[in-house]
């Protein structure tokens, strides 16, 4: 059988994505059939926090296939995904055109404003949706692939390699903030207009961007799983456990932790991608090293090495943070930190963990009935 | 003009009856003195007529010239309308101002600032008043004082000046003061357009870091002819000593900043390097610190230098108690899963930051520098190092000594030492290993807080002092050598210098990203850091 | 057919136990030849001017006090440690130091640690599974399907180990005589030209050491083994030469009972012993 269509069979992997796919499908059915009155009606404002969460949980996915199946710890994800933002930001300012502030056809408005006469050269061709959207993939993939080539080659890994990730996206976040680098400095990319030719806030818009994000969500776990059940998978999850075994009988170790980094980053990067349009803007504080470990927080709390455990996390998290920020702001930090706290003294294995636990005692319970009996 | 005047004495005197005879009545309290002709003359019309006034009263050397030259300086010498009395004004703030009487200092209470004549001058006048007053603290007894007069003579001289200048510079007996009235003395000559003078002038100003010389000189580089040959060699040298310093106040810098690195980041080889814990609230820890420091100081207004003293034990302690509790509630339970207690210890430092940000203030607090850590340390005129600075590095060092001495000398040091090569054997040889834990975290802990009184003193305290820090921390230790303590030491010194020597032509940002960039490479070259530990204790 | 059986059965030549055509070159005799080998730790001399040779197809054991490097010995051989001098040759054509080690394991050098470490979350048989020869490049192994040649393999060497009933639980819930063998299984997945054997038999049951032993012996002759063991019973079992090192050098090398009436090595070691 094809290595890509094992996932079908599995039962894990054929509930996810049914009840992805109902997920998806109600809230469209929410979003346009019901009234904007109706108490269930789903607003376009909803649907765009919605996808939100669903980049953040393809985000997930990608973290916890390095983590939870490799055992790298990446405090780092957070910049592949901001990578990810960022080229499909520059593509968004190209469309904008000469609606910007200061009309110019070409330059974005803070080039204007910075003086500049001509675009930098890294800013060519992302005018084309294709090119920018190949940069998507690229622009992580390429990060990965020289971070991830010089690391493992020296077999940095441990909390060797969590550090200085973490380091790498703190030296991007400093080195995106400069006005200099032609991102926009502080202020990022935003102000956009529309995708593809279409109005970017238009509520049509909001709903097939949601349910890209949904599509994303699911051929990345798919792909995932993929990986994870295929035997390059067994040899991820025995690296993770005895690294030098697996050298010694004869897999080039850093190869594959250099591969699974570099899909991860490229799925952390179409996560960024979708996740801009619908927020609206892409700014440095997305390579902050804060975000990063908060990814895997999420993780941590849905479960590692479990994928849909990734999933239920992100959106879980990212609810309490939307309620908690609303409601009362400066509780959240304290949340957030006592989760850390939580999520790895008691729940080392996360709710996933706690599900299994739960359902194997049961089992377990049944043995000894049956024993007895 | 003199309409305008007689204007505002009408004004004054309809306000001097309405305010009612009370202030007056002070200052009939002593008689009024008839003042010298040398002051009367101060009060001239003229700007001209004022300054033979000054010259005038210097040449006098009436024994109160100093006290007077300077307050007419400072704007505080004026006259009171009614008698013309002199006086110095002591507090001009509010409408009404404390006055002394200018020649015997004598109180004369407070006078409504509306019936005082301020005597004006121009800033050729103050040139003139700052050089005057130059050749008259000549004659002050310190020497050190001298010398500053003797500075502020360069460029200052004139041909009045020269003269009594060049009788004076016969007479000093201090060396340095010599040197500088030399040179105040050869800036003039340059200008003389005597070739010999000119010739001895430049021998006398080459080696001069003053900023004021360099461009005299220059001035005469440009021109023709043997002087400014030798201007231009003699520029070239300074140019050569310029380098110099600059290079000397690159190191100092660097090694001030590396300095701050080592103690954020020695904590952490403690706490990483010997226990193999990645405390991520570190950074938390030394913010502990340097609250702990602004803290005393509010506990003790007026007091900043105590408190700060006060604060190093407390600071040490509150950040090792705290370290302590970190310890036994988080980290004990996630041995041997380093990642885990990165995230918890995370966790651990979000909850500090916010809860300093409800307890205290999400706003940054000031801590006092006290009066003996403000000011610089004048090595020549080109270099002048901070004190403050100059401080924390050697607190640095001191604190390193320290840890090298627990470590190496004292019983804990060889318990944690045992108890990081082999656990169960030191448990199984009578060492209380979880005893030893809690010690060890708690020194770590503590040095981090002795990091954040050190830092009070050279940024802004705020919740977020210790998020600044940690990535660094790490990255020196990681840099260094993880375990070992040397290794941070020269790791923090040579970040810190490296990070100056970027610094002019990349800026501040990017110099860390550089720096950043360049541990990152570094680490992929020798994972284990500079000074790597091997064999088999390596391997664990 | 029970395990013992098809052990004593020494004429049988299990196919799995049959090499890969390799590219090694064994013909001027030895499969494994360390020159002048040094290698210090801070100073520590954990190797020091060692000279070793392995002849093809032999069976060499190798004891020596704690600290005598024979661990070292094995880290440098597959490519874990580069020593600081000296020179270590496979066959008569390829250079160990030159490779890292998945290209020494590629090559035919199997290795068992001294403490067994099999992949805990992995099933048993996916553990011998990823041990099987195959295409090790990533893409390879991410299409790779089992055929069921391999399959067959896999079940050999399982029934082989004895762990046929064990076959799909995870390797981590084996007990410590189980994973010691789950990580001899894994070696012969291998077929590798020569086996380095890390203390074998450490906290086996005297049966179980037997078998080991048994297997052991019946590898060598197609295979060349060195086993490195503290077990003196065990050693006299199986050993017909034995190599004594002391302070990272051979201190000794011959049979069982000349290196044991060498005073030099009752000295440092078999002294205690006696």
């Amino acid at each position: 059988m094809n290595w890509f269509l094992k996932p079908a069979t599995e039962r894990s992997t054929q509930c996810f994505v049914g009840v992805l796919i109902v997920a998806l499908a109600v809230v469209c059915v929410l979003n346009l059939a019901l009234p904007a009155a109706n108490p269930l009606h789903v607003s376009t404002y909803t649907v765009a926090l919605l996808g939100k969460y669903l980049c953040y949980a393809l985000l997930a996915v990608a973290v916890d296939l390095v983590w939870g199946y490799l055992g790298i710890l990446s405090l780092g994800h957070g910049a592949f995904f901001a990578l990810g933002g960022y080229a499909m930001g520059m593509y968004l300012m190209r469309q904008i055109g000469d609606r910007g502030v200061y009309g110019d056809p070409v330059l974005p408005d803070f080039m204007v404003f910075l003086n500049w006469d001509h675009l930098p050269w890294y800013w060519q061709g992302f005018d084309m949706a294709g090119f920018a959207f190949l940069m998507v993939l690229l622009a992580p993939g390429l990060l990965a692939l020289v971070f991830g080539f010089l690391a493992f080659r020296s077999r940095v890994t441990g909390v060797y390699l969590s550090i200085i990730t973490q380091a790498l996206t703190f030296a991007l976040m400093l080195a995106f903030f400069r006005n200099e680098m032609g991102f926009g400095g502080n202020n990022g990319l935003t102000d956009f207009k529309e995708l593809l030719g279409f109005p970017i806030s238009a509520d049509g818009t909001r709903l097939g961007l949601f349910l890209a994000s949904g599509v994303a969500l699911g051929l990345g776990y798919w792909l995932c799983r993929a990986i994870v059940a295929s035997k390059l998978g067994r040899v991820c999850v025995a690296s993770r456990d005895a690294e030098a075994r697996v050298r010694f009988i004869g897999y080039r170790v850093e190869r594959v932790q250099l591969f699974v980094f570099v899909v991860s980053a490229m799925l952390a990067g179409v996560a960024g991608a979708l996740y801009v349009p619908q927020v609206g803007i892409i700014n440095p504080s997305q390579f902050s090293p804060l975000f990063s470990i908060e990814i895997v927080v999420w993780v941590a709390l849905g479960g590692r090495a479990t994928l849909y455990g990734a999933v239920i996390g992100a959106i879980l998290v990212n609810y309490a943070k939307t309620v908690f920020t609303g409601v009362m702001p400066d509780a959240w930090l304290f949340a957030l930190g006592g989760l850390f706290v939580v999520c790895t003294v008691l729940l080392p294995r996360g709710l996933a963990g706690l599900m299994q636990w739960r359902r194997n005692a049961s089992r377990h319970d049944e043995r000894t009935t049956e024993a007895t009996a | 003009m003199t309409l305008l005047r007689t204007i505002t004495a009408t004004l004054m005197l309809g306000c001097l009856i309405a305010l009612g005879a009370g202030n007056a009545l002070a200052l009939d309290a002593a008689s009024p003195q008839q003042a010298p002709d040398e002051l009367r003359a101060l009060a001239a019309d003229s700007y001209a007529a004022k300054a033979r006034a000054i010259k005038d009263l210097v040449a006098s050397q009436a024994p109160r010239t100093r006290v007077w030259l300077q307050a007419l300086l400072d704007g505080k010498l004026q006259r009171l309308e009614d008698d013309g009395r002199f006086v110095i004004v002591t507090d001009n703030r509010g409408r009404d101002w404390t006055v002394i009487d200018a020649v015997d200092d004598a109180p004369l209470g407070e006078v409504s600032r509306r019936r005082i004549d301020r005597i004006t001058i121009n800033n050729a006048l103050r040139n003139q008043l700052r050089s005057a007053m130059a050749i008259l603290d000549l004659d002050a007894d310190d020497p050190a004082e001298r010398l500053a007069s003797a500075d502020r003579l360069i460029g200052e001289v004139d041909a009045d000046l020269a003269e009594p200048l060049a009788a004076r510079l016969d007479a000093e007996s201090d060396g340095d003061v010599r040197a500088k009235l030399a040179q105040a003395l050869a800036l003039y000559r340059l200008q003389s357009g005597d070739a010999a003078q000119i010739d001895a002038a430049i021998d006398t100003l080459s080696g001069s870091l003053n900023p004021t010389v360099r461009a005299a000189l220059a001035q005469v580089a440009r021109g023709d002819g043997e002087a400014a040959e030798a201007a231009r060699q003699a520029l070239a040298g300074i140019e050569q000593a310029l380098r110099l310093n600059h290079a000397a106040e690159t190191l100092y810098f660097g090694l001030s900043l590396g300095s701050v690195l080592v103690l954020a980041a020695i904590g952490l080889a403690i706490t990483f390097g010997v226990m193999g814990v990645i405390n991520m609230a570190h950074g938390e820890l030394i913010m502990l610190g340097a609250y702990t420091t602004w803290m005393l100081q509010q506990l003790l207004p007026g007091q900043p230098g105590l408190a700060l003293i006060l604060a190093i034990p407390a600071g040490f302690l509150v950040s090792a108690l705290v370290g302590v509790i970190i310890e036994r509630s988080v980290i004990r339970f996630l041995k041997g899963r380093p990642l885990e207690t990165l995230l918890a210890t995370f966790g651990v430092s979000l909850i500090l930051q916010q809860l300093v940000r409800t307890v205290i203030s999400p706003l940054n607090r000031t801590v006092v520098t006290p009066e003996w850590m403000s000011g610089s340390l004048v090595v020549n005129e080109a270099l002048s190092l901070t004190l403050n600075r100059l401080y924390v590095l050697g607190f640095a060092l001191v604190v390193f000594a320290a840890l090298m001495l627990v470590m190496r000398r004292t019983r804990l040091g060889l318990e944690v030492r045992a108890v990081t090569q082999n656990r169960t054997m030191a448990r199984a040889m009578g060492i209380h290993a979880t005893r030893v834990d809690i010690l060890t975290f708690a020194l770590g802990s503590g040095v981090a807080g002795l990091a954040g009184v050190a830092l009070s003193q050279l940024t802004n305290v705020g919740p977020n002092l210790g998020q600044n820090y940690i990535i660094d921390s790490f990255m020196v230790v990681v840099f260094g050598g993880v375990g070992n303590l040397w290794g941070t030491l020269v790791a923090g010194m040579s970040l810190g210098v490296i990070n100056q020597v970027i610094e002019p032509w990349a800026g501040a940002v990017l110099a860390k990203v550089i720096v950043l960039v360049f541990i990152i490479l570094f680490i992929q070259k020798r994972p284990r850091g500079l000074f790597p530990q091997k064999g088999r204790a390596a391997e664990g | 057919m029970s395990i013992l059986q098809s052990l004593a059965d020494r004429e049988r030549v299990f196919d799995f136990l049959i090499p890969d055509a390799s590219p090694v070159d064994v013909r001027h005799g030895p499969i494994l030849y360390l020159e002048d080998v040094s290698v210090s730790f801070d100073g520590f001399k954990a190797i020091d001017d060692l000279n070793l040779t392995i002849d093809d197809g032999e069976l060499r054991c190798i004891i020596g006090p704690n600290g005598a490097g024979k661990t070292t010995m094995m880290d440098i051989i597959t490519g874990k440690t580069r020593p600081d001098r000296g020179q270590v040759w496979f066959g008569s054509r390829h250079n160990l130091l030159t490779m890292n080690e998945p290209e020494i394991a590629t090559l035919g050098i199997g290795r068992k640690f001294q403490k067994p470490t099999v992949f805990e979350a992995l099933g048993v048989f996916e553990n011998l599974e990823l041990a099987m020869s195959a295409d090790k490049r990533v893409l390879p192994t991410l299409t790779a399907r089992l055929s069921g040649a391999a399959r067959d393999r896999i079940d050999e060497v399982l029934s082989l180990i004895g762990l046929d009933a064990q076959r799909r639980r995870p390797a981590g819930i084996l007990s410590h005589g189980q994973k010691q063998w789950l990580e001899i299984g894994m070696l012969l997945m291998q077929r590798p030209r020569l086996l380095l054997v890390d203390e074998p038999v450490a906290g086996m049951t005297e049966q179980e050491m037997e078998r080991t032993g048994e297997l052991l012996t019946s590898l060598a002759g197609k295979q060349s083994v060195v086993v490195v063991e503290h077990d003196m019973g065990f050693v006299r079992s199986i050993a017909r030469k034995v190599t004594v090192l002391h302070q990272g050098s051979v201190l000794a090398e011959g049979s069982m009972d000349q290196v044991s009436s060498d005073p030099r090595v009752v000295e440092v070691y078999l002294g205690e012993e006696a």
